[in-house]
């Protein structure tokens, strides 16, 4: 336990000698939601139904971003096998990654649903199930990242995998169209896609249609889905390499 | 416990992208001895550390470090590695790096502190990593080694690089350790230093050529410059 905190005090003091970093983290979401706000000035119906899942998915896609980049930076440094050679523990490790971003991630969603709600008017019926989905979604990026991190040989690699992981979860969580429009395999692919989860429970809470049993259910899936991705990525951390 | 070996390698084999790099490596290194392994670039020395360490997918052979498998959990409480790119972050000062090492393996402030003036790095402790010298990044990545107290150091090329005066304070430094019942395995290309060392294993290509202490080596050869006696040993094994 004491390993993985200070894990994740070491990656927060990595991130405070890179205020740029910081900066990009904290304001990027916001700005980027000032943005759409305002392209859809003249149909504000479309932001109120589009806003609210935006604040869940800028999270995730910046997150797996950065975490993603930042662990390929450590297997390729050399750092991790050096890492793997002290008494830290793979699990000790991911957590401490995963405690690290997801404190960044809450400030960030602190943030942009604070910006949304009073600034733009989003009107959502909780802004506190809004704050917690949107770090339960940095948090998924955050764990896909570390685990897809293990794919990539280089940071070059890294970044081109977040159109592979992305996009596609875009194109299918309900966002540009609905799900139940899709032609059936579609929906079902969408259907193993964690993004459709949280693209869900951010429409039930624009349109007010939220009932907590919903907006729980989504929220266990995007839990579970985080769990299973930092296993995953814990499994990812080999000791011996060739 | 005494009559165990510090490290045992037998008939250690290595295969990376097709190729053999360490083939049939059989040697011993008893506990509180230095033990240089020397040889060119490429010979296979930090492929053979990082076998020790358990980092390195072995192909045949047995590794133990003070009688368990490389890379065990509990051999990993006590060894201290130094990879030959020092491998410490450049975004965190030099303290921030040791407390950070100190805290994985249960060491305490004071053991941080006493890290830096083992390394001379006082004066730097609050400079970021990435604004050192080559060289004064090399004695943050030592330091990190030195925290946990560890029985066992596996030091690859940890002088690369250092000015004369630096080299023979790490050299002192290494001498301590070892008086007091620390081993050391230390890789290094330069044949100056194996006279420094209890015992040199002498490498090329993948192969041990050569397991003596520096004396015997020059006795054998007839040669009192070390890297005089390498070359001749050398060419017998390739006769």
């Amino acid at each position: 336990m004491s390993r993985t905190l200070a894990t994740a005090k070491r990656v927060l003091q990595q991130l405070s000698h890179d205020p740029r970093s910081v900066a990009l983290i904290v304001v990027l979401p916001s700005l980027l939601l000032l943005l759409f706000r305002y392209v859809y000035d003249g149909s504000p119906a479309v932001f109120d139904r589009v806003g609210p899942q935006m604040l869940g998915i800028f999270p995730f896609i910046i997150m797996f971003l950065v975490t993603s980049v930042t662990m390929v930076r450590e297997r390729t440094s050399g750092m991790l096998e050096r890492l793997l050679t002290t008494p830290l523990r793979r699990g000790e490790l991911i957590a401490g990654y995963g405690l690290a971003f997801g404190a960044a991630a809450l400030l960030q969603s602190l943030v942009s649903s604070a910006m949304a709600i009073w600034w733009l008017e989003l009107d959502v019926s909780s802004p506190s199930a809004v704050v917690i989905l949107a770090v339960t979604d940095a948090v998924l990026g955050t764990a896909l990242g570390l685990m897809m991190s293990a794919f990539a040989a280089t940071e070059f690699q890294a970044v081109q995998f977040m159109p592979l992981v992305v996009i596609p979860q875009l194109l299918l969580c309900g966002l540009l169209a609905p799900r139940a429009s899709m032609p059936e395999v579609l929906e079902r692919v969408s259907d193993v896609l964690p993004l459709s989860y949280a693209t869900d429970a951010f429409s039930d809470l624009g349109t007010g249609a939220t009932s907590t049993g919903f907006l729980a259910a989504d929220l266990g899936v995007l839990v579970g889905c985080s769990a299973l991705a930092l296993v995953g990525a814990s499994l990812t951390l080999r000791r011996r390499t060739s | 416990m005494l009559n165990i070996p510090a490290v045992e390698v037998a008939a250690l084999s290595v295969v990376r992208g097709g190729r053999s790099v360490l083939s049939d490596v059989t040697f011993s290194v008893p506990t509180g001895q230095i033990v240089g392994l020397l040889g060119p670039s490429g010979c296979g020395k930090s492929t053979l550390i990082r076998a020790v360490v358990g980092a390195q997918r072995i192909e045949a052979g047995d590794v133990r470090v003070l009688g368990e498998p490389a890379g065990s959990a509990c051999t990993r409480r006590s060894v201290g590695y130094v990879t030959q790119a020092s491998s410490v972050y450049p975004d965190l000062t030099v303290r921030q790096n040791l407390r950070y090492f100190a805290s994985l393996s249960d060491a305490d402030d004071e053991a941080t502190e006493g890290a830096l003036d083992e390394v001379g790095l006082r004066a730097r402790a609050d400079a970021l990593v990435r604004d050192l010298s080559g060289g004064q990044r090399t004695r943050v990545s030592l330091a990190a080694a030195l925290l946990g107290d560890p029985d066992v150091y596996l030091l690859d090329e940890p002088t690369v690089g250092l000015d004369p005066v630096l080299r023979r304070d790490l050299w002192k430094l290494f001498a301590r350790l070892a008086d007091d019942g620390r081993t050391i395995l230390v890789s290094s290309h330069v044949m100056d230093e194996a006279g420094r060392c209890d015992r040199v294993l002498l490498m090329r290509e993948g192969r041990i050529i050569a397991d003596a202490t520096p004396d015997e080596l020059r006795r054998r050869t007839g040669q009192d410059d070390l890297e005089q006696a390498f070359l001749v040993l050398a060419e017998e094994v390739a006769a």
